[in-house]
């Protein structure tokens, strides 16, 4: 099987977010980079799928050389080949017409993403990069086996989830239930100094044109400090999210 | 003019899609066109219905069943092409989230997803959304002439509807799915987390699954949807669809209570959209009192049956 890991490159779920002069653009100073979480369950699925089924998992990322400590990390966990699409990302559109640019000659059984980014929790590439490549698409996938040419797949929906079926190639937007947390994998010795000798190819653009451009940030106003009721006075909780809150 | 994805849920329209509809119609409104909403299949109530919340027209596709996101994509694409569509306005459902990358990429639209205000500008495309978990609020610009606007929802509010009736049009069509969709399990009788406008959710300090019972009486009481911290479905006391988070569900209602949960930052990521937040928490240094606008200082197992006895009350 010919695996690729669309892999984006995120601060860490514990960072401060802050932006810089003029709320230009997110201001990177002491922010730590991580490979996205959602991206880990579905590089991880992706090595028991070529354990179990024999191939090659490459992962690849759109971005500047900044991007490279991530895809060696993926590849310390276990990932053959990384790219890295040499540019930096503005617009989802155009991420997903990088990657369609990329991955329509390669022969890919399985394109696995994320369902969003942590950081612009955008959720807009992989379905863009299947409709692109003409290709089925799950979303918010939580199971996936692979049975010859055929897939069996979980979706989450709504209060539930639903079985779905497809004929691969395809592509999914995943998350947690693809793998559990406690497979995921932490490179080892070993894997991080095979990492550094794995091929990690730089290709430039296609051309994509960005549709978007974001022309500001800000943080959200600050909450109001905490009103402590006594637990012994219920009843004036009851009250003030009726009067006040005006919730109930 | 303005397309509107009308999901429907069991043959009803389901809250998020009264919200796409009222967006499109003040989207309409602004730039005086017309927001037509689209349904797909069997519909219960009468599909001009839609009227009340603004839309002008609706467009009803028969010959189409299960959601299919590159199947709804290309009719939803058509229609835009067909009637020029500048904006095309999803919910961000399950569903409206696995259709949107797919329905810009098939209608050549721009896409914008976690939209929380009506654009502030029509010429180019302005609005504004949620972006780093909730830690950030970006303006975005759109230069394509259609962009497809996921809006999160219970962001923007239902105003009351009229007795307004749409215009409506049936159309048969083929779809041509690209998977099959199979078997659906849906929890019965539960809100689904996204739609539920109270949520009430617990953490590791409720100690042990047996003790939920006094989580859902709660719920009950408010006609809340329950969840829950990561850890307390990683331990399997709950479901993974009750989980809410930076690596969850992550949720706006108006109101949320969080009883016995610590308040980490991945957890506030996937909560602090909610309009009114209660902590619960016998830890008087517990984070989450930062970010909440009610707190109680006590034990869940005291605090919870008497705080569901004077909900009830007040609300009897
Ligand atoms: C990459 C990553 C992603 C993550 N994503 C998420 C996510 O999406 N969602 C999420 O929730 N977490 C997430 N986490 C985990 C998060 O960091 C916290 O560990 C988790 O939220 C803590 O859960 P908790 O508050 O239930 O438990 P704890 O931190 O153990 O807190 C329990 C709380 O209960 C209180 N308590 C104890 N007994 C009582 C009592 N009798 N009455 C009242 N209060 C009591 C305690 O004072 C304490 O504050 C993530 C972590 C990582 C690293
Ligand atoms: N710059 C990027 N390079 C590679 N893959 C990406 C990039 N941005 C997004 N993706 C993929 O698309 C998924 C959803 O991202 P987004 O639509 O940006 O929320 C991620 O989980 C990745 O799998």
């Amino acid at each position: 099987m010919k695996i690729l890991v669309c892999i984006s490159h995120v601060p860490d779920t514990t960072a401060k977010i802050n932006f810089t002069a003029g709320g230009a653009a997110l201001d990177p100073n002491g922010v730590q980079f991580v490979i996205n979480p959602y991206d880990e369950f579905g590089l991880t699925k992706a090595l028991h799928l070529k354990e179990k089924h024999g191939g090659q998992v490459t992962v690849i990322t759109f971005g500047d050389a900044t991007v490279e400590a991530t895809l060696r990390k993926a590849l310390a966990i276990g990932a053959d080949d990384a790219v890295r699409l040499d540019g930096v990302p503005t617009d989802p559109m155009q991420v997903a017409g990088e990657l369609a640019a990329y991955a329509k000659d390669q022969g890919f059984d399985l394109i696995i993403c994320g369902q969003e980014s942590i950081d612009y929790n955008g959720g807009i590439v992989p379905g863009a990069l299947a409709a692109l490549m003409n290709l089925p698409f799950v979303n918010a996938c939580i199971g996936l086996e692979v049975d010859g040419s055929n897939a069996q797949l979980l979706r989450e929906i709504d209060g539930g989830k639903e079985q779905i079926s497809a004929a691969l190639p395809i592509v999914i937007g995943g998350k947690k239930g693809l793998v559990e947390e406690s497979e995921l994998r932490i490179p080892n010795m070993r894997g991080i100094m095979t990492a550094r000798t794995k091929p990690l190819a730089v290709t430039p653009l296609s051309g994509s044109a960005a549709l978007t451009a974001a022309s500001g940030f800000t943080k959200p106003a600050a909450k109001a400090a905490v009103q402590l009721i006594d637990s012994s006075n219920l009843d004036e909780l009851v009250r003030r999210l009726h009067e006040e809150a005006k919730v109930i | 003019m303005v397309l509107i994805f009308a999901e429907t849920w069991n043959g009803a329209f389901k809250k998020s899609t009264f919200e796409a509809v009222q967006y499109g119609a003040a989207c309409a409104d602004a730039q005086g066109s017309t927001a037509v909403a689209v349904v797909f299949g069997p519909c219960t109530p009468p599909v001009e219905s839609l009227g009340a919340y603004g839309a002008s027209k609706v467009i009803h596709l028969h010959g189409s069943d299960r959601f299919e996101p590159s199947a709804f994509a290309q009719a939803l694409a058509d229609l835009a092409k067909e009637l020029q569509a500048s904006q095309i306005i999803v919910s961000g459902t399950a569903n409206g989230k696995s259709l949107a990358g797919v329905l810009a990429a098939t209608s050549g639209a721009a896409a914008v997803s976690n939209v929380t205000a009506l654009p502030s500008s029509y010429s180019p495309l302005t609005v504004e959304r949620s972006a780093f978990s909730s830690k950030g609020i970006e303006q975005c610009t759109s230069t394509a002439s259609c962009t497809v606007l996921v809006l999160i929802p219970n962001a923007l509010g239902l105003k009351p509807s009229s007795d307004a009736r749409a215009a409506f049009e049936d159309r048969n069509i083929s779809l041509a799915p690209k998977s099959h969709v199979g078997e659906a399990h849906v929890a019965s009788g539960k809100i689904p987390l996204p739609e539920a406008e109270r949520v009430v959710s617990a953490g590791r300090g409720m100690k042990a699954p047996e003790n939920w019972n006094l989580v859902e009486e709660l719920a009950a009481v408010l006609n809340a949807g329950t969840a829950c911290s990561k850890p307390v479905s990683d331990i399997g006391w709950r479901p993974h669809s009750e989980h809410v988070g930076q690596t969850g569900i992550q949720i706006n209602p108006q109101l949320y209570i969080a009883i016995g949960i610590s308040g980490a930052i991945q957890h506030l990521a996937g909560v602090s959209g909610s309009k009114t937040i209660v902590v619960i928490n016998n830890d008087p240094e517990a984070p989450f009192f930062k970010a909440a606008d009610y707190g109680i200082v006590g034990d869940a197992f005291d605090v919870l049956p008497r705080l569901t006895a004077a909900l009830k009350a007040h609300l009897s």
